[in-house]
């Protein structure tokens, strides 16, 4: 599993998440900028965000991985 | 593509669908290495230092804080506002710093998101088949570039800016000639009067009277927060990125494809499915924009190891950077099926290409409806007769005659 977070604020706006991985990233009709539609994707994106997080210009996403086993509180 | 103007630096010169030699020989001195180049054709030359790894490029066009865009003010590098900009330089994203950048900038990006991009489909699918059409009626051997590649980017720029079709091919020919070294300069500079008066004409009509295209979208939204040298310099640079950086990834794609049989027979084999990672994996490997807008330190910076002093400029390489080894072993090999790298052929930083989304459609568009007409295309010379084209804005290829 993975936890998504996005900052609007320094996004460039270039739009390669929404075309990378349109089920979890989304553009603002305003200023293009990213709108994060899924902040917990299923496992089979994970790969998919994680690329979209390290090719962001902005460096306006962050990706979160989180404990799956159960053993985490 | 970076929304960057380029410049002809030694750097600018290949081998094939890479770096030339010479380039990578010096990439075996440094990261960083420092040159003599003109900052402009003609002038003298000065000393810059040019970046050549992933992680330098990437660190000085990533740091927006400490190394600024506006070059041609580097005597008084002062970050942000435009009292001294000259009216020609208004408008081009490439060439502002913050926060000025980021209020032009945040003003163009909805016209540019990845759902107007898909507005502009079906007309960039019917400009394709169109110039499909042509290249039939014209027979074989036909020039790819002059009757597909240049033509479709040529198209798609001036549905863009809203130029009406009668006028569409003087006003891309006279671009044209402004580039083209060997033309007299009295010939260029008269081309170059055109165009920047056919601009303006345009600028001021849709000011009257606003259509559904870009600039009319563009002047209905924040018309008020414009002047109109700044929606010129817009129009400018949307020529300067739109065009070339498009010819030159149409025509070179389609000579990588044809040259690496294997790799087309992935596209063909699905190609709806596999045309997104052919187009990602042509741009790392082609790398068509040469270099971004140098950059210059504001501050002492040191980047992979090199202390860059205040004052002193950057330039980027964006071809070596997509082919450092730190990125993949087998980084210099065409491979559609390998895992996406990320690249930073539209550049990197705040300001990466505003129109990546629309090249990327374009490309796909353009290599989809070749293959779908001409399933059997094939070089009409043998490969080493493809004249490239050196000494532009893009890597691109002169001519490129195929047959089917």
């Amino acid at each position: 599993m993975v936890e998504v977070r996005v900052d609007a604020e320094i996004c460039a706006a270039s739009g390669m998440c929404t075309l990378l991985v349109p089920a979890v990233f989304d553009q603002s009709e305003e200023d293009g900028t990213v709108v994060l539609t899924d902040p917990a994707p299923p496992a089979e994106l994970a790969a998919k965000v994680r690329t979209a997080a390290l090719r962001c210009p902005a460096g306006a996403i962050a990706v979160h991985e989180l404990e799956t086993d159960g053993s985490g509180t | 593509m970076p929304d960057e103007s380029q410049h002809q630096f030694d750097h600018a010169r290949r081998a094939g669908f890479g770096p030339s030699d010479d380039i990578r020989r010096q990439r075996a001195q440094g990261a960083l290495i420092r040159e003599e180049v003109a900052p402009a054709p003609g002038a003298p030359p000065e000393p810059i230092w040019m970046a050549l790894s992933y992680e330098a490029v990437r660190q000085v066009m990533g740091d927006h804080v400490r190394f600024s865009n506006q070059r041609r003010f580097r005597a008084q590098v002062t970050r942000g506002g435009n009292k001294h900009r000259p009216q020609e330089m208004s408008g081009h994203l490439m060439d502002y710093d913050q926060p000025e950048h980021t209020r032009l900038r945040k003003m163009l990006t909805p016209e540019f998101t990845v759902r107007r991009i898909q507005r502009l489909k079906p007309v960039t699918e019917a400009i394709a088949e169109r110039c499909l059409d042509a290249m039939e009626r014209a027979g074989q051997p036909a020039d790819l570039v002059d009757l597909y590649a240049s033509p479709i980017s040529g198209a798609v720029l001036c549905e863009l800016l809203g130029v009406p079709r009668d006028d569409r091919r003087e006003f891309l020919v006279k671009h044209q000639w402004q580039l083209e070294q060997d033309r007299g300069r009295k010939e260029r500079a008269a081309a170059q009067a055109y165009t920047s008066n056919y601009l303006r004409a345009l600028v001021k009509r849709q000011r009257k009277d606003p259509d559904e295209g870009f600039i009319g979208q563009l002047i209905r939204d924040h018309g008020d927060n414009f002047d109109d040298e700044e929606l010129l310099g817009i129009c400018g640079l949307m020529v300067l990125a739109g065009l070339d950086n498009v010819n030159g990834m149409i025509s070179l794609g389609v000579l990588a494809l044809l040259e690496h049989p294997d790799q087309l027979a992935v596209l063909l084999a699905d190609p709806e499915n596999n045309v997104d990672r052919v187009v990602d994996e042509l741009l790392r490997f082609l790398s068509v924009a040469h270099a971004p807008t140098p950059r210059t330190a504001v501050e002492d910076v040191v980047v992979a190891g090199q202390l860059i002093k205040a004052g002193e400029e950057v330039v980027c390489s964006i071809p070596m950077a997509n082919r450092d080894p730190v990125l993949a072993p087998d980084v210099d090999r065409f491979d559609v099926e390998r895992e996406p790298l990320p690249h930073i052929a539209f550049g990197h930083g705040i300001h990466h290409c505003i129109g990546a989304a629309l090249g990327r459609m374009e490309l796909r568009t353009a290599y989809l409806a070749l293959w779908r007409r001409f399933p059997d295309l094939r070089l009409a010379v043998p490969a080493a007769e493809v004249p490239h084209k050196t000494n532009s804005i893009a890597y691109g290829l002169e001519r490129l005659p195929v047959a089917w």
